[in-house]
């Protein structure tokens, strides 16, 4: 097995990680899933690399970013590897302030 | 009243022996953490492994072969991982590993169809129902992928000979 470019940890049957999962399958980039616990109080994983216990998770290997919320997680995702962002390799710039 | 175990023989199988080419695999592995899909290649690249086949997780035979690796300290070996492989769920084993002390130190393939069953020749019908799990069995794979011992069960139920094992993993 390769290393793929990102990990989402996930939780089965969960919208909000189906989300994020169905916006990485559009884009076309390849992840690994590491199902976590229904219980938050069993998600130590998930707390000492993220600092939550909420899932998703998403960590770019290639960023090193590591993000929850599946919002924010789909956010970045776009503007990073956005087709249509010409900032494609630059996730942190921001200036630009939405869509060309 | 016979308290005693009724033993029974099993029928031959052609197993993989010492000197194979051990069957690759890809599987969910549950660890304490979470539960993962991973290659005995992946598996590899931390050490050798010792995989053991062991009857589905929740009655005596998985919970006496974990309890005699816990013994036999098995959870501090630094040159190989002990992967405890069963046909049941992540969930099953999740439950199974927190349950009993010690047996979160390895971790478990699920493997519900018994595919890794079959494929290293350690199947088992459970009598009086249409499941098929694994055999009792125990193979160390080398880093190489090399099968270097192999113990299947002959009878029913039977319990891993743990200290030749830990005289194979000893001298890996």
């Amino acid at each position: 097995m390769s290393d793929p470019a990102m990990t989402v940890y996930r939780l089965q049957a969960c919208p909000f990680c189906e989300r994020v999962v169905r916006t990485l399958t559009d884009m076309g980039i390849e992840y690994e899933s590491r199902f976590v616990e229904a219980r938050h109080s069993r998600r130590d994983a998930v707390k000492r690399i993220a600092g939550v216990r909420t899932v998703p998770v998403l960590v770019d290997h290639a960023t090193g970013v590591t993000m929850a919320e599946s919002a924010n997680i789909v956010e970045y995702l776009e503007r990073a590897y956005g087709e249509s962002d010409p900032q494609a390799e630059e996730p942190t710039a921001t200036a630009d302030g939405g869509d060309v | 009243m016979n308290l005693g175990f009724d033993i029974t023989a099993l029928p031959a199988t052609e197993h993989v022996r010492s000197g194979d080419q051990a069957p690759a695999f890809s599987k969910p592995v549950v660890t304490a953490e979470f539960w993962e899909e991973t290659s005995l290649q992946t598996l590899l690249e931390d050490g050798p492994v010792v995989l053991v086949f062991h009857a589905m997780d929740g009655d005596f035979p998985a919970t006496y072969t974990f309890q005699g690796i816990v013994e036999a300290g098995w959870a501090d070996w630094d040159r190989a991982q002990v992967v405890g492989v069963s046909i049941s769920t992540p969930y099953e084993h999740r439950d199974f590993q927190r349950e009993w002390d010690g047996f979160e130190a390895f971790s478990f393939v699920s493997d519900p169809a018994c595919e890794l069953g079959a494929a290293y020749g350690a199947t088992h019908e459970l009598d009086g129902m249409s499941i098929t799990e694994h055999r009792p069995a125990v193979f160390v794979i080398d880093t190489e992928q090399a099968v270097q011992y192999a113990w299947v069960a002959e009878e029913y139920p039977a319990f891993p000979p743990y200290d030749d094992i830990e005289a194979v993993v000893t001298g890996l």
